[in-house]
């Protein structure tokens, strides 16, 4: 009797109405929409279905753009004060905020990730991030830079397909408070949400040019990297790439902030509170399908109490409902490109052949689109590469401890930090094991939070600098000591 | 008086607070402005480099752990020790280099300043730097300045003392511990001032300094996998854009400096965020 208690949710989609997608986008130049020569499809990855067609830039669109920028920098925005510079920024969290809903949906259509995620985290996130750094933009002589610091000029920023609109933000807002002009390139798979942002630039009545938007591939990133016109770089996206940018601009005089990969380790303690653990397991790794580069992707499980938290993750992972992005009741959506899933799926491949078992919750993948279901591999050790390669999908790797400190060793034996977590209801313990994790961002009894106000960035190979806080602002002013 | 033989001291590395000759058993002259023969330093090797990394690397656990306070205790016995020895350092600084007594007096004084300087920082770096960040949510949350963890440096030629002080003072005061290569042709005081940090309870590991050849070293401290940070303010222009680009292979994170200031020291600071909920 009681097994047929079981509760169907009825399907809850979203309306798509909210949105519409132009059959073919130019680029975003000098305020305005200028068309693309090159153009490839942007898809649906939970239907394969095409949403538009993106120009893809090469020298000439970047050219343009990089001029552009300049000419709204020496003309304009340089010389506009902090305070009216700040109101544009506010006008457009503002925008942002009306047409929330509208980016929601679009961001979901693009990226596949759940509305529910969407529409309660990016883009009010998103819009937040805007608000913070509004404020900042007349007060850059208090941000401990010294009373005048500068601003470096043109800002080439490219950004990752997992979070589109939101990475959007924390490089525009800061960039614009501190009053540089920017040239975006959004991920290839990823740029419609960018591309209404540049209509809300427009609404916003920014001046032409202080924001200017070019879609493309990793060629047309690498234009922005080695563009002489450029004063500083800002990257989100794999370590692999990073270094790339790194060697790119080493020899130069720009400036460059990387937020990269990582392995994060999110350690449970035997006196944590057990359930909320397992919640925070969950939205530590399936957050966004896993597509987070902060990803507790490493349990570290303390010895005596890691068969209770395996059945009781096994059980809520079982729950967890996977399928239709657009659906109001989903909690993991779709991969975001055929691409990343042959990737998690070789990654994967090899926690098999290496020894680690497998266990994937059970649930119906729809049968189009790019899908994984949740998945843990138990009996992972420290040198299988699903310990230490990033995989970026639903994928979770299982390691035990018995001691705190064997828990932190196994934590920091990786070449990223950016993030970690801990769970403990004892306080001392908490704060011992926050200093002894070497990462940027600790979370303690709760995972995957963000705010504009509060730095995030990685230690050793997960990146250089900041982004949010003041810390992040200040990678967008010149005016320390060093080079 | 007169026919009495000087004993001359052999300037030897110093490495995990010891002072071993370079395992290579080379070592190169260094000369006074007129050319006179001084000493035989050692040309520190690769393996020495190596070394002095381990070294660094297992003390800086512990020099990361003490107490802000004793930090500041060390850096200033640093300073005691150096004001000590004055007359030592200006001869030293007089012979190699050949400037006028009064000129290294004055580097020599500006030296101890500057490490009673540095020495206040200890206690006050992170309430400069850190942040509590008002989330929009129900948590705690605040940012931190932590160490970096093993840095090297390469100090400049001159000023040799005052120099080499700039070069490990503002990393360790970041709970960092150092390897610092010192100034090729005046190397004297950097190996007199192995001897003040000997006498001034900085543990074993924490300042390490090799002497030798800038070209030689400097490369091999750039793809140092466990090197975490360089500071080639000692370094001239024309090697920048090679030594970054080698050390992008565990994206090292490498600045050059003009002036001592707050902002020396945190380069070689990570800031660390920290998130935990606020409820019943």
């Amino acid at each position: 009797m009681e097994e047929k208690l079981s509760f169907e949710y009825a399907p809850a989609p979203e309306s798509r109405a909210l949105v519409t997608i132009k059959p073919k986008y130019g680029h975003f130049i000098g305020g305005k929409f200028v068309a693309g020569s090159k153009h490839f499809p942007t898809i649906n990855p939970a239907t394969e279905e095409v949403l538009s067609q993106i120009s893809l830039a090469g020298k000439a669109d970047v050219d343009a753009a990089v001029k552009a920028a300049r000419k709204a920098y020496t003309t304009t925005w340089s010389k506009m004060s902090g305070k009216e510079r700040g109101k544009y920024l506010f006008r457009i969290a503002r925008i942002m905020q009306e047409r929330s809903r509208e980016f929601a949906v679009l961001e979901t259509l693009d990226n596949g990730k759940p509305i529910r995620e969407s529409r309660d985290v990016d883009v009010p996130l998103a819009a937040a991030h805007f608000f913070y750094h509004a404020g900042w933009a007349d007060k850059l002589e208090y941000a401990g830079l010294g009373t005048t610091p500068k601003a470096h000029g043109v800002a080439g920023q490219i950004i990752p397909w997992n979070f589109p609109l939101l990475m959007l933000a924390w490089k525009v807002a800061p960039a614009l408070a501190a009053g540089n002009t920017v040239v975006l390139k959004p991920a290839e798979t990823t740029s419609l949400t960018a591309l209404l942002f540049a209509e809300v630039c427009q609404q916003a009545e920014l001046p032409a040019g202080v924001v200017n938007i070019v879609t493309g591939d990793g060629s047309t990133g690498a234009l922005i990297v080695n563009h002489p016109g450029i004063d500083k770089i800002a990257f989100t996206g794999s370590t692999e790439v990073g270094k790339i940018i790194a060697r790119a601009v080493a020899p130069t005089n720009k400036s460059v902030t990387l937020e990269l990969g990582g392995k994060a380790a999110n350690i449970i303690f035997e006196d944590a509170a057990i359930d909320e653990s397992v919640e925070g397991i969950v939205n530590g790794i399936f957050f966004n399908q896993g597509h987070v580069c902060c990803a507790g992707s490493r349990l570290i499980l303390q010895e005596s109490i890691a068969d209770e938290v395996i059945e009781k993750l096994k059980n809520r992972m079982a729950k967890i409902r996977v399928g239709d992005p657009m659906d109001k009741n989903t909690d993991l959506g779709a991969i975001n490109s055929k691409e990343q899933l042959l990737k998690i799926r070789e990654l994967s491949a090899a926690g098999d052949s290496e020894g680690a078992q497998r266990w994937s919750a059970p649930c119906d993948l729809p049968g189009k689109g790019f899908w994984f279901a949740p998945t843990i591999f138990t009996g992972v050790t420290q040198a299988h590469r699903i310990a230490r390669e990033e995989i970026f999908g639903p994928v979770l790797s299982v390691l035990t401890f018995r001691t705190p400190q064997e828990a932190i060793d196994k934590a920091n034996n990786t070449p990223f930090g950016l993030s970690a977590g801990i769970w403990s209801e004892k306080g001392s313990k908490v704060l011992w094991a926050s200093q002894q994790l070497r990462a940027g961002v600790i979370w303690a009894n709760t995972f995957n939070k963000f705010d504009p106000t509060s730095p995030f960035g990685g230690y050793k190979e997960s990146g250089w600098g900041r982004e949010g806080g003041r810390h992040g602002l200040s990678a967008y002013l010149k005016g320390v000591s060093h080079e | 008086m007169s026919n009495r033989i000087d004993v001359k001291k052999t300037y030897k590395l110093f490495i995990n607070g010891a002072f071993p000759r370079t395992e290579s058993g080379r070592t190169y002259e260094v000369k006074n402005a007129k050319g006179v023969f001084i000493a035989n330093p050692c040309l520190a090797s690769r393996k020495d480099l190596k070394d002095a990394v381990v070294a660094a690397r297992a003390a800086q656990h512990g020099w990361n752990k003490a107490t802000a306070y004793n930090k500041g205790q060390i850096l200033y016995r640093l300073a005691e020790m150096l004001e000590g020895r004055r007359a030592q350092f200006v001869d030293e600084i007089v012979t190699v280099t050949g400037v006028s007594k009064a000129k290294a007096e004055k580097e020599v004084t500006d030296s101890v300043d500057r490490l009673v300087w540095y020495a206040g920082w200890t206690d006050k770096i992170s309430s400069l730097s850190g942040a509590l960040n008002p989330v929009a949510g129900p948590y705690y949350n605040f940012t931190i300045p932590e160490s970096m963890g093993v840095i090297a440096a390469i100090a400049p030629e001159t000023p040799s003392l005052l120099g080499l002080i700039d070069s490990i003072a503002p990393i360790i005061v970041g709970g960092n511990t150092v390897v610092v290569l010192a100034s090729t042709k005046a190397p004297l005081s950097a190996i007199s001032f192995a001897e003040v940090i000997a006498t001034s309870d900085v543990p074993a590991g924490v300042i390490n300094i090799l002497t030798g050849k800038k070209d030689e070293i400097t490369p091999w401290m750039a793809s140092h996998m466990d090197i975490d940070g360089l500071d080639i303010s000692g370094l001239g222009a024309k090697k920048h854009a090679e030594v970054k680009t080698a050390g992008t292979e565990n994206l090292k994170r490498i600045y050059s400096f003009k002036s001592a200031d707050p902002g020396r020291i945190l380069a070689f600071m990570e800031n660390k965020t920290v998130w935990h909920p606020i409820g019943l």
